[in-house]
């Protein structure tokens, strides 16, 4: 851990989060927080800009991705509880000029798991302890896009970033699921606009979740277990949903 | 009821499922036919006493196409999602293909690497394509092979009918080929009164039911044993209530051979052709290239100008590749390899076009041009597992669909880049290292910048693009709605039919927004 030399970091709350999941961007703040980061909240943040880029919209995008940048660009790390949002910064910020600026941004942009994995890198959480059966979601984007885990379709040596710091949390039991990196059909706008798949898909990964004994659902990403959790309630499936932020940050339950 | 009671509760109630053995609906598997009566499962005389012959559901078919008006991928992925036995048997089956995938790719531990090269030696061919061509037309021609070029589709079968007619042939026995679909072939052929016979099984059920392959490599894959029963009985007279796989596919072949024997010509694709040795590759399961090609005296080979290849060692990169790719068994039963005509004999090849010369001049999508058609996109796509091939509405379906079909007509396939959730998995198993996840969102611009996005989508997105783009009002929109649903997330939202809630319950709006928590809580900075 880097204590002696204190960098700014910059948290960006997605819009989805900010509205739906604060408890998330509550955790995250305080587990930076816990060890030694300065953190900064940034009050004119809104979004990254992704459900217009995802939908082709990129001239829509342009406004919102110039105001990110604005946001965040004068601190040393960019650290957001979503893969989804940060691999969106990193990878597609592209309907505004590539400024240093921007390149800046994009460079210093980190998933909460990342930063805490690679950046800060953690090597326990003595205030955590969660004695549940739990299925580790991946989003998409976090595990393809922004490399957390090995991936099922490559031949590679397996490891996961999620997993090793889950495994420093007390008591705490995970357990696998049967189609581990099947996307689960949220994909944005595509929930919307592609109703009926992205429920099918839901309703298949929380039959799977539920299938495999877990009590918990955990992910790095709130978006999919928003529509996961939706999914599950309609179905009647007592499954729980919460996010690695928490979990590490000592939520009980 | 405070958490802990709820918790609880929910812990009470999954014990309690999982010893009743009783789910959701939702999740009970809907063709289980593990049944489990009053806890136990059934007794094997109560088992084989239900009808052996299963309630047979209507095979939901494909998309409707209305001339050039926009294809909607998703009404028909609705209507094969409603058809819970043909959605879970699809799911399933191309599930099991990936699985096994999966299980040769880590018996290979230099897997990566041959994606690399397979990956390099297409780009490099593709980046030479003119002198490999006419290197493979001289080779070809001094092995004996006509060649001939067809710029589109139309060319291609005006060339193969002037074939046909030189030879007086009135019967083509062919293998399957993607190319041939393209072209509309079977429908030309028809036409000029020309009969054509597919020789490989899942083809030839799709021509008796006169509907397009739904897969590259499992063309009727979409199709239930019964559905099949019910094809065969229509078009070969077999028993419609025997579905029993061996009865089929014999009956199949007792009425197809004969065809087979006496038919005037045959015709195979190609699956790499090797411009060094002016010769071309033929990879089949069940031998039936082998007999359209060898059994008539007259062989006609349609290709793609994308299957070239420089020289034979390169084909070894592509051959280890390509079946652990497509259905998980390390070669196919038969390579054949094409050399020149026998003896007695005459063989023509012709190298179509049919736009891939536009696609290789088009900077973000000219490397789908390496596709070598496997189906590993395919059978590892969520979606396209749970909507059926013939959803797509066009000739290539699945992720590498969404790529290739707009090229064909960029309003007609307008829709299908959307038929993704973006979720890579395609790109990780394709073998030739297509970024098809990446090329699929590079489509959802071309159309936004095409006003080729449905005014809805548009108008979303815009108003989305305002509001998140100006703090204030963004703030302002949030804090004046008592359930920041209302407003949030306006994309997710913004849908008369409200999409959302029909199969799922909304989400929980929370007292405050992490930002008002933040203001209180930490200060205004």
């Amino acid at each position: 851990m880097h204590k002696e030399k204190a960098k700014r970091v910059g948290l960006f709350i997605p819009c989805y989060v900010d509205a739906f999941h604060p408890d998330v961007g509550i955790a995250t703040l305080e587990l930076l927080e816990r060890f030694g980061v300065e953190v900064d909240y940034p009050f004119d943040q809104t979004c990254c800009g992704q459900p217009m880029t995802n939908s082709g919209c990129h001239a829509e995008s342009a406004a919102t991705e110039a105001l990110f940048v604005k946001s965040f660009q004068d601190y040393d790390y960019v650290v957001a509880p979503s893969g989804s949002c940060v691999h969106h910064v990193r990878y597609n910020l592209d309907a505004i000029a590539q400024t240093d600026a921007v390149r800046k941004v994009q460079q210093s942009t980190f998933e909460l798991v990342e930063f805490l994995h690679d950046i800060l890198k953690v090597e326990a959480f003595p205030w955590a302890e969660f004695p549940h059966r739990v299925a580790y979601h991946s989003n998409c984007n976090a595990l393809r896009g922004l490399g957390h885990a090995s991936m099922s379709e490559l031949r590679v040596e397996p490891f996961s970033k999620p997993l090793d710091l889950l495994r420093k949390v007390r008591g705490i039991e995970v357990v696998q699921l049967a189609r581990p990196d099947e996307c689960c059909g949220f994909g944005g706008t595509f929930s919307v606009f592609e109703e009926g798949v992205s429920s099918k898909m839901g309703h298949d990964k929380v039959r799977d979740q539920s299938q495999s004994g877990a009590e918990y659902v955990v992910s790095a990403d709130s978006s999919c277990m928003m529509h996961q959790q939706g999914c599950a309630e309609r179905a009647g499936v007592p499954l729980k949903y919460i996010h690695i932020a928490q979990v590490l940050n000592g939520a009980s339950a | 009821m405070n958490d802990n009671q709820a918790a609880i509760q929910a812990a009470m109630l999954g014990a309690e499922l999982a010893t009743s053995g009783m789910l959701h609906p939702e999740l009970a598997a809907p063709s289980d036919e593990s049944v489990v009566k009053e806890g136990r499962r059934l007794e094997h005389a109560e088992g084989t006493s239900r009808p052996i012959r299963p309630p047979s559901e209507p095979q939901p078919r494909g998309a409707r196409i209305r001339g050039n008006r926009r294809v909607s991928q998703s009404e028909a992925a609705n209507r094969f999602i409603a058809a819970t036995q043909h959605e879970k048997m699809h799911d399933e089956r191309l599930w099991d293909l990936r699985q096994k995938r999966d299980r040769v790719m880590h018996r290979i531990p230099e897997w990566e690497e041959l994606r690399s090269l397979a990956s390099a030696i297409k780009e490099h061919t593709l980046t030479h394509l003119d002198e490999y061509l006419d290197q493979f037309e001289a080779n070809a021609r001094s092995n004996g092979i006509h060649v001939h070029w067809a710029r589109d589709g139309a060319e291609h079968n005006r060339i193969v009918h002037e074939i046909l007619r030189e030879h007086g042939a009135t019967s083509l026995i062919k293998s399957k080929s993607m190319l041939t679909e393209e072209c509309g072939f079977r429908t030309y052929m028809a036409s000029v009164g020309i009969e054509v016979i597919e020789t490989d099984l899942g083809e030839r059920i799709q021509q008796l039911d006169n509907e397009d392959p739904s897969h590259v490599v499992v063309p009727a894959v979409h199709k239930l044993r019964t559905d099949v029963a019910q094809v065969f009985a229509k078009t070969l007279g077999t028993d419609p209530g025997n579905s029993n796989v061996h009865y089929l596919a014999e009956a199949q072949r007792e009425a197809t051979r004969p065809l087979i024997l006496k038919a005037d010509a045959g015709m195979t694709g190609a699956n790499f052709v090797v411009a060094e040795t002016g010769t071309f590759v033929v990879c089949t399961n069940e031998g039936n290239a082998d007999l359209s090609a060898n059994v008539p005296k007259l062989h006609i080979a349609s290709i793609g100008i994308e299957k070239l290849i420089p020289s034979l060692e390169h084909l070894a990169v592509f051959v280890r590749l390509l079946s652990r790719s497509a259905l998980g068994s390390p070669i196919t039963q038969y390579t054949s390899h094409f050399r020149g005509p026998r003896v007695g004999g005459e063989m023509h090849v012709v190298l179509v076009d049919n736009g891939r010369s536009k696609r290789l001049g088009m900077e973000e999508f000219w490397t789908s041009l390496k596709c070598i058609r496997c189906g590993a996109c395919m059978n590892t796509c969520p979606v396209y597992r749970r909507s059926g091939g013939l959803s797509y509405g066009a000739t290539y379906s699945g992720p590498i669909g969404l790529i290739i079909d707009p090229t064909f007509n960029r309003h007609k396939y307008s829709a299908l880049p959307f038929s993704s959730t973006l979720n890579g998995s395609c790109t990780n198993v394709c073998p030739v290292k297509i970024n098809i996840h990446e090329q699929i969102a590079a489509w959802r611009k071309v159309m936004a910048e095409n006003h080729e996005l449905p005014l809805m989508k548009k108008s979303a997105m815009k108003a989305a693009g305002a509001l998140l783009a100006h703090p204030t009002l963004y703030r302002a929109a949030i804090a004046s709605a008592d359930v920041a649903l209302n407003v949030l997330p306006r994309f997710a939202l913004y849908n008369r039919l409200n999409a959302w809630g029909k199969h799922r319950e909304v989400p929980h709006a929370p007292r405050q927004t992490f930002h008002s928590w933040y203001r209180k809580n930490r200060g205004t900075p």
